[in-house]
């Protein structure tokens, strides 16, 4: 216990530190801006990515991943706000909180695998375009600096790695454009008209709410569609975590400590959230490979805030809008649309109706399930194909089935078989490459062998396998004494 | 000299011709081959998205070696493979050295398309940092 603790946290302290305060820099421009989306003061989504990263490293399940306010939760969120205030969102961040506590306990990750991953695809392609639409107002039409701004910005962003690589480049892109920003006269809008700054931790309250089933019917729906999308992220971060450093993690305690985190979170003021694809990525690479990576972050965020708030509110919105572009280009799944060509028609289809359900709604969970309830309609059409051969020999007539017969199945198989054959005394079906999964499987060989009976056609039945003979056995009218058609 | 023969690949054109030189070097001084794969940070959330779970992905970059393996098989060397996770140039570099190996043989450009073309970078990083001997085959 002790030996994996000392693992998990110090078996790697100056590449975790290092790795920190680059996650840490390239937080505070995301952090804010995510505030912005979600229509709340920057302070919110600063104290929620310091809690949230802070609390994550004791209690998360995926060490090196970091978690903090995220754009996927600040898009669910926006409703909320807008319609009842900032004390129902704490409210519902703790109830999300409680909620994804509660799904942890329950073991809900093993339910990831029945999410399809055209789905998953949809689920960041969605949330790319929703985080770049929420750009737009805030720099379409104000003025053409604000478009010089933003080019720019995206200038610094994507040019400079080629040769700095330690500077998270959107840092140097905030600081460079704010310094223009202050001493030329651009008139610009920044962080300060949209919001304040204040220089001290955050501290613990009760959110202002009445405690009545009232509150709890307005938080609960975003709180849910929260806790899901917050998972989700958080899950999907988890494996390419995994992926990237070729090490495990516990994805159920990943999924209560998602909980823990935002309970706590909830109380110190800060905005729900999950576990960054991007940032992970950027502390994996930075050599981050512990709990103290994560810690760092957290920790060396809210100390940078308390010493720099001041300038803060002197970003430039452009520059802003700026990383958000950026943001949203490294969510969006390329390799989704190239290869396109390659994968089947039926899962682009299922990944665009998750996008489209999701930019029309502005609620990813609704995208998600859209997805999941579409490729389930898929996958049954798919399945549900039966295939019935036949051949002759003399009188007997020999079929045999292939395929999983089932209530999406029976009308199709039914109807394969010719019931008024000339010259034909018997009737074999070979079921040893078909299963027969239900009731209506049951039903349909009834009606099969009693139509021929009708006929006076013997039927003889052949290859079931054992789930299949014995639910034949427990259901099936045709060999019981006295069978008839109606049986069903 | 009880070292392996490090092949560097990535399934492109240049690390099939790597291989034929790995091979013949592996039959010159009768060693192992260690086929190391690297998969790039950048390239794990798209692999991740797109595939069913951790064997599924397994599978499909395995399958990237598939005609490098093919080879090995028919010339009947040794060999081992290696999928590792980081920048390539790198992780090769840190394999190498941590493993001790006695060659290191990759092709003069890979996969990744411009990168390579411009600078070579990730042979000549290797061919920098790692102390035996190197083969870059053009």
């Amino acid at each position: 216990m002790a030996e994996k603790l000392k693992q998990e946290w110090f078996s790697n302290i100056r590449g975790d530190i290092l790795s920190g305060l680059v996650v840490a820099l390239a937080l505070i421009p995301e952090a804010i801006a995510f505030s912005i989306i979600a229509g709340v003061d920057p302070m919110v989504g600063l104290y929620a990515s310091f809690c949230i990263a802070v609390v994550i490293s004791f209690v998360g399940g995926r060490p090196a991943m970091i978690s903090a306010a995220t754009g996927a939760m600040a898009l669910v969120m926006v409703t909320l706000v807008k319609d009842h205030g900032l004390q129902y969102l704490f409210a519902a961040t703790i109830l999300t909180g409680i909620l994804q506590l509660t799904f942890g306990w329950l073991k809900i990750a093993r339910l990831m695998k029945f999410i399809p991953r055209s789905v998953m695809v949809g689920f960041v392609n969605a949330l790319a375009i929703l985080i770049f639409m929420a750009q737009v107002p805030h720099f379409v039409g104000i003025s053409t600096m604000t478009y010089v701004f933003v080019a720019a910005t995206l200038a610094i962003i994507y040019i400079l790695p080629r040769f700095v690589k330690v500077v998270p480049s959107p840092l140097v892109a905030i600081i460079t454009m704010t310094i223009i920003a202050i001493y030329g006269d651009f008139n610009l809008r920044t962080v300060g008209d949209l919001g304040t700054i204040t220089q001290s931790l955050p501290s613990f309250f009760i959110p202002d709410v009445p405690l009545n089933f009232e509150t709890l019917s307005i938080i609960f729906p975003t709180a849910l569609a929260l806790s899901i999308v917050g998972l989700l992220e958080s899950l999907l971060t988890a494996s390419i975590v995994d992926d990237m450093t070729d090490t495990g993690s516990n994805k159920h305690r990943e999924a209560r400590g998602q909980g823990i985190a935002n309970i706590i979170n909830g109380f110190f003021g800060g905005m729900a959230g999950c576990a960054m694809i991007g940032q992970s990525v950027i502390n994996v690479k930075s050599g981050g490979r512990g709990r103290l990576s994560t810690f760092t972050a957290g920790a060396v965020l809210m100390f940078l805030i308390m010493v720099l708030g001041g300038v803060v509110v002197q970003i430039p919105m452009p520059a802003l809008v700026g990383v958000m572009i950026m943001v949203s280009i490294g969510t969006f799944d390329w390799s989704s649309i190239t290869s396109m060509k390659k994968i089947p028609l039926t899962d682009t289809i299922v990944m665009i109706v998750t996008v489209v359900t999701v930019v029309i709604t502005h609620d990813l969970s609704k995208g998600v399930f859209a997805g999941i309830i579409l490729s389930a309609l898929f996958f049954t059409a798919k399945i549900s194909k039966v295939k019935v051969t036949s051949s002759q020999k003399e009188h007997t007539l020999n079929y045999r089935a292939e395929g999983q017969i089932f209530f999406a199945s029976v009308t199709d198989f039914v109807e394969e078989f010719d019931y008024q054959p000339e010259g034909i005394k018997n009737v074999t079906i070979d079921f040893s490459e078909a299963h027969i999964w239900d009731d209506s499987g049951v039903a349909a060989v009834d009606k099969i062998v009693l139509k021929y009976r009708d006929n006076g056609i013997d039927v003889v039945l052949s290859g079931l396998n054992e789930a299949s003979s014995s639910m034949i056995k427990k259901m099936a009218v045709h060999d019981k004494p006295g069978a008839r058609l109606t049986g069903h | 000299m009880s070292g392996k023969i490090l092949l560097a690949s990535d399934g492109s054109e240049h690390a099939l011709r790597a291989a034929d030189e790995a091979i013949k070097l592996a039959k010159a001084f009768e060693k192992e081959i260690v086929v190391a794969y690297v998969i790039d940070f950048d390239r794990s959330k798209e692999d991740v998205l797109h595939s069913n779970g951790s064997l599924d992905r397994e599978q499909k970059r395995k399958k990237q070696l598939q005609s490098t393996e093919q080879k090995l098989i028919n010339e009947s060397v040794s060999y081992t493979v290696k999928v590792l996770h980081g920048v390539p140039g790198p992780t090769i570099v840190e394999y190498a050295n941590k493993n001790a190996v006695d060659y290191v043989v990759i092709g003069s450009r890979g996969l990744n398309g411009l990168q390579g073309m411009v600078l070579g970078s990730v042979s000549h990083k290797v061919a920098k940092r790692v102390n035996c001997p190197v083969l870059i085959v053009k």
